[in-house]
C-alpha cells in the first residue's frame, strides 16, 4: 500500500478513537450512548488489518478491507452504513494507486449512494448524509471550477460542517433519535459529527 | 460505575462463557462467533428461528434457545446489534434445509445488519426470512418515525413461533404466525432509574430522586416525558390506559400478559403491578388466560418495568400454553 494512504487511514482511524467519548456524549443525548464506543473498536480493528495490507497499492483493495472490517467489527447502525459507504467508494478507485479529483468525487457519490440505500434515508432527517450530501456537492463545485483535490476537499469539509450545525436546527426522523421526535431538536447529530472529523482528518493529514 | 465485571471489553465473552457452562443442555458456543445454538439440533424438518440484538438484555435472546422457542440467537456488543458475519453463521448453523426465520427487534442498526445476514445467507442457496417486532406503543407513529421500537413483546414471538416451528410447520406459516402475533401485541415500559453500558462508564441517563421516565426504550434512550414518582397502581393505570388506547379490546377478549423487569426491579415489585393488571383488564371484562412475571427482556441494571398485553385468538392461545424448554422458560 502506498505510505500516503496507509497514513491517510490511519488518521482518520486515530481521529475516531481519539473523540470516541465526545461522539459517544453526543450520542448519550438523544440515541443510545455508543457511538463513539462502536467506532473506536471498529477503528482498532481496521488498525490491525492495515499492518497486513501494508503492501497493497490498490487504493479499491484497501478501502474494500476496511468497508469489511467496519461491517465486522462496528455493529449498531453505523457499522453497515459507514462499511457499506468503504465498500462502494473502493469500487471507483479499484486498480488505482493514486486518485485525482474526478475519482475522490466518483468515490464520495458512491458511498452516499451506499449509505442512502442501506439506510433508507436522505437529507434533513438528522443522520451522518446532512454532513456528507453537501461535503460532496462543495466538492464537485470546486471540482467543475477546477480545483485540486486539496482544495474541493477544505470546500467539502466547510459544509460538512456546517452541516453539523445544520442537524441542531432540525428532529431526527431515523434511527434511535427518531424515537425523541421534537426533544431531538438542539442536539448536534453523531453520525454527521464523526464524518465530518473524518473528512477533516483526511483533509488535515493531505495538507501536511 | 460499580459492577461485577473483569474488564468492559470481555463482558459478552465471558457472560456467553458462563451461559454454555450454566445451560450445557440447553445451549452450545459456535467456536469464534458470539452465538449460541441449541445442544442438540432438531432433526431434518423443522424450520429455525434465529433472534439476536445487542447485550443487556438478558435472557433475551440465547435464554429463550431451546426446544419450543429459538434455535440460535446471536450477542451483540451491550446495546449495539450484532454484525452481519455474526448472524450469518448463526444461520448456517441453524439451517436444517426447511428455511429460517429471523426475529430482529425494531432498531435501525438490527435490521440493517440482519438484512445483510440474509443476503449472505441467500447468495448461498439458505432460504431465510424476517419478522420485525414493533410492540413499543410509547412512541406514537408518525410521519417522523421510522416506526416502532421492539421490546419485550418480543418474547412472546419467540414462544408462539417457535411452537409453531416445533410443530412442523413451513416457513411461511411460521412466518404469518409470528408477524400475527406482532399485530396483535402492545408493550409499554417506564424507568425509575438508569443504567450503566460497561465500556461508557457511566449512567446512559440522570433521573432526579422522585423523577420517573415514561416510554423508556430499553437501551437507556429517553422516554416520551418525564415526571413525578407516583404510586404503583397509578403508573400501571397510566400504562395500561397507553396500551389499550392503542389496541381496543372488546369485553370477553382473551389476553396475555407479561410483567416485564428492567433488570434492577424486585420480583416483590412486579407482582404488585400485576395485580393491578390484572385488576383493570377484569375491570373491563377481558379474560386473562396466562401470565408471565419476571425478567425477559432486561436493560441492563435499570430499574422500571414494561407491560406488554397480547390479544389471543385460540390458534395463538394454543402455540401459546405449548410446551418449551429453554434456560429462561420451561413450561409443560
Amino acid at each position: 500500500m502506498s505510505g500516503d494512504l496507509y497514513e491517510v487511514i490511519s488518521a482518520v482511524g486515530e481521529t475516531i478513537i481519539g473523540n470516541r467519548q465526545m461522539l459517544t456524549d453526543l450520542d448519550a443525548a438523544i440515541g443510545d450512548g455508543d457511538h463513539g464506543i462502536n467506532m473506536a473498536r471498529g477503528f482498532e480493528a481496521v488498525k490491525a488489518k492495515l499492518q497486513i495490507l501494508e503492501t497493497e497499492s490498490d487504493i479499491g483493495k484497501v478501502l474494500k478491507t476496511v468497508g469489511m472490517t467496519l461491517i465486522s467489527s462496528v455493529g449498531g447502525a453505523a457499522g453497515p452504513l459507514y462499511g457499506t459507504a468503504f465498500l462502494r467508494a473502493a469500487a471507483p478507485s479499484q486498480g488505482k494507486a493514486e486518485l485525482d479529483v474526478e475519482t475522490v468525487g466518483l468515490m464520495l457519490e458512491a458511498a452516499i449512494a451506499g449509505i442512502k440505500e442501506r439506510g433508507k434515508a436522505t437529507t434533513g432527517e438528522k443522520t451522518m448524509l446532512d454532513a456528507l450530501v453537501p461535503a460532496y456537492e462543495a466538492f464537485q463545485d470546486g471540482a467543475k471550477k477546477g480545483k485540486s483535490v486539496i482544495e474541493c476537499l477544505e470546500l467539502a469539509c466547510e459544509a460538512a460542517q456546517k452541516g453539523v450545525e445544520y442537524t441542531k436546527t432540525i428532529i431526527a426522523t431515523k434511527g434511535r433519535a427518531s424515537y425523541l421526535g421534537e426533544r431531538s431538536r438542539g442536539h448536534q447529530d453523531p453520525g454527521a459529527t464523526s464524518s465530518y472529523i473524518m473528512l477533516k482528518a483526511v483533509l488535515k493529514h493531505l495538507r501536511r | 460505575m460499580k459492577k461485577v465485571i473483569n474488564v468492559p471489553e470481555q463482558v459478552v465473552e465471558e457472560m456467553l462463557q458462563g451461559m454454555v457452562l450454566a445451560h450445557s443442555q440447553y445451549v452450545k458456543r459456535i467456536d469464534g462467533f458470539e452465538v449460541l445454538v441449541r445442544a442438540n439440533k432438531p432433526g431434518a424438518g423443522k424450520v429455525a428461528l434465529v433472534s439476536g440484538g445487542g447485550s443487556g438484555h438478558e435472557p433475551s435472546h440465547a435464554g429463550f434457545v431451546g426446544r419450543g422457542m429459538l434455535d440460535g440467537a446471536v450477542a451483540g456488543a451491550v446495546f449495539t446489534s450484532p454484525t452481519p458475519d455474526q448472524v450469518y453463521e448463526a444461520v448456517k448453523a441453524v439451517d436444517n434445509g426447511k428455511g429460517v426465520l429471523l426475529i430482529i427487534k425494531n432498531y435501525s442498526g438490527d435490521v440493517m445488519n440482519f438484512e445483510m445476514a440474509i443476503e449472505m445467507a441467500n447468495a448461498d442457496g439458505i432460504t431465510v426470512d424476517k419478522v420485525i417486532v414493533n410492540d413499543d406503543v410509547a412512541v406514537e407513529n408518525s410521519t417522523w418515525t421510522i416506526g416502532r421500537r421492539g421490546i419485550a413483546g418480543t418474547v412472546l414471538v419467540h414462544k408462539i413461533a417457535g411452537a409453531k416451528a416445533e410443530a412442523g410447520a413451513e416457513l411461511e406459516e411460521v412466518k404469518r404466525i409470528a408477524d400475527k402475533v406482532i399485530h396483535n401485541v402492545r408493550s409499554m415500559g417506564m424507568a425509575l432509574d438508569s443504567c450503566t453500558v460497561p465500556a461508557a462508564g457511566k449512567p446512559s441517563f440522570i433521573l432526579e430522586e422522585n423523577e420517573i421516565e415514561i416510554g423508556m426504550g430499553i437501551h437507556g434512550e429517553p422516554g416520551t416525558h418525564r415526571e413525578v414518582l407516583r404510586t404503583a397502581d397509578e403508573i400501571t393505570d397510566h400504562l395500561v390506559d397507553k396500551i389499550l388506547a392503542d389496541m381496543p379490546l372488546a369485553s370477553g377478549q382473551e389476553v396475555a400478559v407479561l410483567i416485564n423487569g428492567l433488570g434492577a426491579t424486585p420480583l416483590m415489585e412486579l407482582y404488585i403491578v400485576n395485580r393491578k393488571v390484572a385488576a383493570l383488564l377484569k375491570e373491563k371484562g377481558l379474560q386473562i388466560a396466562k401470565t408471565y412475571v419476571g425478567n425477559y427482556m432486561t436493560s441492563l441494571e435499570m430499574a422500571g418495568f414494561s407491560i406488554s398485553i397480547l390479544k389471543l385468538d385460540s390458534e395463538l392461545k394454543e402455540l401459546l400454553l405449548a410446551p418449551a424448554d429453554t434456560p429462561a422458560l420451561v413450561q409443560f
